[in-house]
């Protein structure tokens, strides 16, 4: 009760500060403010030149992708290596390598792990249903992927929604049945291979002696007409390095999760 | 005190919000005794910050950051005028969100994975009974 009289005084005097200060702000929806338009008589906005220069500079419709994956490409890499690095946590915290068949603690529905997608007559319409699903997803997911220069998407929500694929396997059959079409082994390899194709295709600037992410000195290598073009394919391989890894580490937190990581039995 | 609404509150209502749904989220964390709880009020202090960002990038009767073909060719053949930057939304909070949304999912779960474990070790989510267990082990030692 003591901690509630606290915290209720310490969020309300929080809050009036925040309030009283947000007072200050642009108006809401207003293209002259400092985040859209930059400074009077200072430097003019990095979203100015991003609307006015990435068609020139990357042959990219969508300034989100060619922000994202080209003139943030630092950025990404290490936020791709955030979400490898939450993912082998997340192994290193839950999984039970050892005792694999000691029955600490039993599955509360001991049918679970036998259950498949096939065999359980309860669960024919949603198995049925989500067999159906699941290729659309994963075309419909690929597709995010693949034309993230010109639609939104990108590797991110592509990767979100084929790791939701697999996830929907488990849901509908059992945790079985997703780990015989998307192994742990595979997962893990899968996600490394994500983060190295990523660094890979930023790293095949140094060979050819410019910096790190410039795609546009992968001009030869590709044979694209010019560099805006090479920075474009640039894109896409990073994008698809993204992909990998984020279908990866969502599939391994869910599997972990759902089984207090002895990848048995589950939901 | 109608000048006062008209002239600081109107123009800011979508801050309003995001600081009451943000000070939703900090109440939870602190005052909520169960671990899941506080995740959860976590994860209301995290989307009230996406959304302010996005919000920050608003621009009225702007479309979305992805540049028209025709408009984009027009430009590149040297029609300066061609894109219009007050139509189109501002790119930078997206881009910053969209990174944002994905690792706050890969760190909810590794907090849903540490609760786990301290489920497993205590039998309870309770901060304050795990407190209590902590403390009854040292004074075992």
């Amino acid at each position: 009760m003591k901690a509630k009289i606290f915290a209720s005084i310490a969020v309300a005097i929080t809050g009036a500060v925040l309030l009283y200060a947000v007072t200050d702000f642009p108006n809401f929806g207003d293209p002259r403010s400092p985040a859209n338009a930059g400074v009077e008589g200072g430097s003019p906005s990095a979203s100015l030149y991003y609307i006015e220069n990435t068609y020139r500079d990357t042959k990219v419709p969508n300034l989100v992708t060619a922000i994202l994956a080209d003139y943030r490409g630092y950025d990404t890499l290490f936020e791709t290596v955030v979400i490898f690095t939450a993912g082998m946590a997340i192994f290193a915290i839950l999984r039970v390598l050892r005792n694999e068949n000691a029955p600490s603690a039993p599955s509360p529905d001991p049918e679970a792990s036998n259950r498949t997608i096939d065999g359980d007559h309860h669960r024919i319409i949603v198995g049925i249903t989500c067999r159906i699903a699941v290729p659309l997803v994963q075309i419909f997911a690929l597709y995010v992927v693949a034309h993230g220069h010109h639609s939104p998407g990108g590797g991110f929500q592509g990767g979100v929604m084929l790791g939701a694929s697999f996830i929907l396997i488990a849901l509908s059959g059992s945790l079985r049945d997703a780990l015989a079409r998307f192994s742990e082994a595979s997962y893990i390899r899968l996600a490394s291979i994500g983060i190295l194709i990523y660094a890979g295709v930023a790293f095949l600037p140094l060979v050819f002696g410019r910096n790190f992410v410039d795609y546009g000195a992968l001009k030869g290598l590709l044979g694209t007409d010019g560099e805006e073009m090479a920075r474009s394919h640039g894109i896409f391989g990073v994008e698809l390095g993204v992909a990998f890894t984020v279908m990866s580490i969502m599939f391994a937190i869910f599997a972990n999760l759902s089984t207090r990581g002895r990848l048995k039995g589950g939901l | 005190m109608e000048t006062f609404f008209k002239e600081a509150v109107v123009p800011h209502f979508n801050f309003w919000i995001y600081v009451i749904i943000m000070m939703i989220g900090l109440w939870s964390v602190i005052a909520k005794n169960n671990l899941i709880k506080k995740l959860i009020g976590l994860s209301i202090f995290q989307t009230a910050i996406l959304l302010l960002y996005v919000s920050l990038g608003v621009k009225e009767g702007a479309t979305i950051p992805i540049i028209d073909h025709h408009a984009a060719e027009l430009s590149l053949a040297g029609d300066a005028a061609a894109i219009n930057p007050d139509a189109i939304a501002n790119p930078v909070p997206h881009v910053l969100m969209l990174t944002a949304i994905v690792v706050g999912v890969a760190t909810l779960g590794v907090a849903l994975a540490l609760c786990q474990v301290i489920y497993k070790d205590f039998g309870t989510l309770e901060e304050d009974e795990v407190l209590q267990k902590i403390k009854a082990l040292h004074d075992d030692v």
